[in-house]
């Protein structure tokens, strides 16, 4: 899938620069993104070794697996093989953790942590588990309690109540989990029954 | 921002070592083993964020993203979402900080308190970044096989852009 929307980006601008003539920009943009890149990536770097520490430190305290016994009933209903106590469910549950405070950058070096656990016990290293999906779809939405660059951002453009749009934000945030882990479930049961219609989705992920 | 929201990450940090260290956890040496392990993991995120952000860049330089734009904007009427908001949806999924550049824009051009403002702040506060997750997650375990999470993770998108405009009107009124 990824392969198909990675090269249609790609194309389409090429496409969209000839006929809006915009070429010169988009040459720039090929040499210059390279470098946004690792400035990303440098900025991410100091963020994963931190909280990976941090992360490590809770772990050998044994404050995460108390954090992942309170979440285990969801994750039991959202997850099916990441085990009561199991390391994955630990990682998992300071990842949710830090996703309801809002802080993403500590959220994605803790996922990553789960992801990596969930990997050593996947069959097939280059295929997605069902768990894998589910947490990955989970992660692209936002979980967050307190939207705390959304509050910054209202307050510095002199908003009355910066905080009023939070239970809009929730009730938004819990709307688009939900859809988005019924399809995600919908279509593991349509896989699982191996239906005909969908097959034009097997042959993209072959590749 | 203010005292608590400043307190919030500090004081994660101090309670979590203050416990460790009650613990008789060896504070320092654990974190510099967890912090070696997540410097191995940007190692392996590195190409497909390379990937990822040399492609947004090249769809936004070319003029292919105001395209996108321009074809989606009809949706504004079936969807609710004001047409103002709409480069937004579009921006959401695929660029972190262009969709936070192009929320400044609605704030400064709208206002934070507008019906258009608060649309965009609900939508801010309740989606992610869609496409740099799924490629940061997968490609730091190296899974190129992402079956429906492209599908689901949009779905849950489109869902939370439709919900943000429905929940505005719901709790504020149009």
């Amino acid at each position: 899938m990824m392969n198909y929307i990675w090269s249609f980006m790609l194309i389409f601008s090429f496409i969209s620069a000839v006929f809006s003539g915009k070429m010169n920009l988009l040459s720039d943009a090929v040499i210059n993104s390279g470098q946004d890149a690792i400035n990303l990536i440098i900025n991410l770097s100091g963020m994963m070794c931190l909280w990976g520490g941090i992360m490590k430190i809770a772990e050998k305290s044994g404050l995460t697996m108390k954090i992942s016994k309170l979440l285990s009933p969801l994750f039991s209903l959202l997850y099916k093989n990441v085990k009561k106590d199991s390391k994955t469910a630990e990682a998992m549950s300071m990842n949710v953790t830090a996703n309801l405070l809002g802080l993403g950058n500590a959220a994605t070096p803790l996922g990553l942590e789960a992801m990596k656990r969930m990997q050593a016990e996947n069959n097939d290293k280059t295929r997605a588990t069902d768990d894998m999906i589910i947490f990955v779809v989970m992660n692209s939405a936002a979980m967050r309690l307190i939207p705390t660059t959304v509050a910054t951002l209202r307050t510095q453009f002199g908003s009355e109540n910066p905080m009023e749009i939070m239970p809009a934000t929730w009730l938004s945030t819990l709307l688009s989990l939900c859809a988005g882990i019924i399809t995600a479930k919908f279509f593991m049961k349509f896989k699982n029954k191996k239906t005909h219609s969908f097959t034009f989705l097997k042959r993209g992920e072959a590749k | 921002m203010n005292f608590a929201g400043a307190a919030v990450l500090p004081l994660i940090i101090v309670l979590i070592t203050g416990f460790a260290v009650f613990k008789n956890v060896k504070v320092f040496d654990s974190f510099l083993e967890g912090a070696k392990e997540g410097l191995i993991t940007v190692k392996n995120i590195l190409p497909s964020v390379v990937g990822l952000v040399v492609a947004v860049g090249m769809l936004k330089a070319s003029g292919g993203l105001d395209t996108i734009v321009k074809i989606l904007t009809p949706l504004s009427k079936i969807t609710g979402i004001p047409e103002e908001i709409m480069p937004l949806t579009v921006l959401n999924p695929i660029s972190g900080g262009g969709a936070l550049s192009m929320y400044e824009l609605i704030l400064k051009d709208y206002g934070p308190d507008s019906f258009q403002g608060r649309v965009a702040s609900v939508m801010m506060g309740a989606t992610e970044t869609t496409f740099y997750a799924i490629t940061v997650y997968y490609g730091s375990v190296g899974i190129k096989k992402t079956r429906h999470t492209v599908l689901a993770a949009l779905a849950a998108d489109f869902t939370s852009f439709i919900a943000s405009a429905w929940a505005v009107r719901l709790f504020f009124g149009s």
